[in-house]
């Protein structure tokens, strides 16, 4: 089901978490709200799916207003960032709940957990309690929960948020799976700019209760409308008023007499396929550059070497953008 | 040795200096009852509890406590629910008024019951003569005990809803549970210990409540005597087997009590 949100305000006492949001999330697409902590992108979801209520502003979900209907009437399946497990039930009675709650028949009930814990990869862990179960696959249970009711919207508040660097990998690439497999309209709140560039199809970035942009990933990577954007999906130097990104920058070992600024290198990383050399400009400014392993090592690149600069597809934004 | 550890001497020092402390001020005591009631067999005493104002005074007790700690459990739930889940104006007065039982002396309590509902009170005339009597009668003891014992469930269950927060709630009702089912499916079961530990020290305090009670009942034998004053009026009129009996039947209420409450502590633990 598509989603729209338009001109939603929402504030706690004197703090302003939305300041007039709108938005349209396409049915069938898999969309990450983006931002930092306070952004406002969590209080969003949280609007959409019902659990908090909007001081102005409507929400509609396929076209209906759903601004007054309760999360129980909704049909959103939502996942918690710390999972929201039922901790006195088990594996299998968690699933099967939201089902349990519509009165459908025990076989009915068995027939569904059995499918959606083999979707989770948690067949045999039926009569476990969440206790029992790691991060990893407690946040999988809570989606398979999710899921169990069909929902027409599947929302997760930063999913991965509370899990170690690896499971968070191995999740999201599921989770893209999933929503192949599944087709249901979802949205996913992140801070990680990597996590959501890996996911989604369509990215919202937020920033102080205001959305700054919305785009696919790669126009958010090339196109940001703002400094904001470009300095939140990517790394930025800023020479002068220009921002540029590491690996547009090029390092030349001979001034090439249109511009470029002279620099010493500071310290070169080896971080696997690429380089990363850190530099002082002569103002004392410093910036970092993004090379490969190719050519840091034909170029002989180390500590103190004297180097020059040529930023390339550098971006001036409007100030106070 | 090791400075910070304590040496033998200390440490049996400390032993003894707890367990004397026990031993001289509460196991003796109770001993002694014990030993005094079977000095002359078991008949006297059996003779005491079983007689009709000692089995009434055993029902009486069990009414109040039967009324009293139900209700309180029932509102005790309701009470934490709102001062924990909800914001409204007067909420620190209202978490203020459940500690009150706490501070004021039960014959206090007594005395506020009687200006309320005695024959000179705010509105004891009008009940009166609507027929309904509450000082010295059993309602006046029921609405003394529920006083007595009204925070025990809201302090215990208050801390277990905090900690469990309203996630898990919120995650029922996205899945289309109403208020009522997830109260009963999600909430109750998360907190149960807590409500079932607050029921234990309620049932406690209720079972041996007697200042609040004295004076509202009138002690009317036979009539308005609860076990603990049975044991007073006993003790009074120089039956002292019957008041080592009674006491002794309340002393055994309160250990199944507190070995109820041992038990639940354990299974907090083990969950």
């Amino acid at each position: 089901m598509s989603i729209s949100v338009e001109g939603v305000e929402k504030r706690f006492g004197t703090f302003e978490a939305l300041k007039g949001v709108s938005v349209a999330v396409p049915n069938g697409s898999l969309t990450a709200l983006l931002g930092p902590s306070g952004s406002g992108k969590s209080t969003l979801l949280r609007v959409i799916a019902g659990l908090e209520q909007p001081d102005a502003g409507r929400v509609l979900i396929a076209g209906n207003d759903a601004t007054t209907v309760t999360p129980q009437k909704r049909g959103v399946g939502f996942v918690f960032q710390h999972y929201a497990a039922f901790k006195h039930m088990t594996v299998e009675r968690n699933v099967g709940f939201g089902l349990k709650i519509r009165k459908k028949s025990k076989e009915e009930i068995a027939a569904k957990v059995d499918e959606l814990l083999k979707l989770v990869h948690l067949d045999g862990f039926a009569h476990r309690y969440p206790s029992e179960l790691s991060g990893g696959q407690r946040q999988r249970m809570a989606l398979a929960r999710a899921l169990a009711v069909e929902p027409e919207v599947l929302l997760l508040d930063e999913p991965f948020g509370a899990l170690d660097a690896t499971v968070r990998k191995e999740l999201r690439t599921w989770l893209r799976r999933l929503h192949e497999d599944v087709h249901v309209t979802t949205i996913f709140v992140t801070h990680d700019q990597e996590e959501a560039m890996d996911v989604a199809q369509q990215i919202v970035v937020m920033n102080d209760g205001l959305i700054e942009q919305v785009g696919t990933p790669r126009d958010l990577y090339e196109e940001p409308a703002n400094e904001f954007v470009m300095g939140f999906v990517g790394e930025v130097n800023k020479v002068g008023d220009d921002l540029v990104r590491p690996h547009d920058i090029q390092i030349l070992l001979e001034p090439d007499g249109v511009g470029s600024q002279e620099g010493q290198i500071e310290r070169v990383s080896h971080l696997g396929f690429e380089v990363r050399v850190e530099l002082v400009l002569e103002d004392g400014r410093r910036l970092a550059v993004q090379t490969t392993r190719q050519e840091a090592e034909e170029r002989e690149f180390e500590a103190g070497q004297i180097v020059y600069l040529r930023p390339d597809r550098e971006r001036k934004f409007a100030t106070g953008a | 040795m090791h400075a910070a550890s304590l040496s033998k001497v200390q440490r049996y020092g400390l032993r003894f200096v707890a367990l004397g402390y026990l031993a001289a001020l509460l196991l003796v005591p109770i001993a002694i009852v014990f030993v005094r009631t079977f000095e002359d067999g078991l008949g006297p005493p059996l003779e005491a509890i079983t007689s009709p104002d000692g089995q009434h005074a055993f029902w009486l007790t069990l009414v109040c406590v039967g009324i009293a700690v139900p209700l309180n459990t029932v509102f005790g739930v309701v009470a934490a629910l709102v001062l924990v889940r909800q914001k409204f104006r007067g909420k620190a007065i209202l978490n203020t008024i459940i500690d009150l039982p706490f501070a004021i002396s039960p014959v206090v309590i007594g005395l506020a019951l009687l200006l309320v509902y005695g024959r000179n009170g705010w509105i004891g005339q009008d009940l009166i003569d609507a027929g309904i009597q509450v000082i010295f009668s059993t309602p006046g003891m029921v609405l003394a005990t529920i006083f007595v014992s009204l925070p025990f469930v809201v302090r215990e269950t208050m801390p277990v809803l905090q900690e469990i927060g309203n996630e898990q709630e919120q995650a029922a009702s996205t899945l289309g549970a109403s208020g009522w089912q997830t109260f009963w499916r999600i909430t109750l079961p998360s907190i149960r210990w807590g409500v079932a530990y607050g029921v234990v020290l309620a049932t406690a305090r209720a079972l041996g409540e007697y200042g609040a009670v004295s004076v509202v009942a009138g002690r009317i034998s036979g009539e308005t005597e609860t076990l603990p004053l049975f044991v007073e009026n006993e003790f009074t009129n120089f039956n002292l087997a019957g008041a080592y009996a009674a006491a002794i039947v309340l002393a055994l209420l309160a250990l199944v009590v507190l070995f109820s409450m041992n038990l639940l502590k354990r299974k907090e633990t083990e969950t």
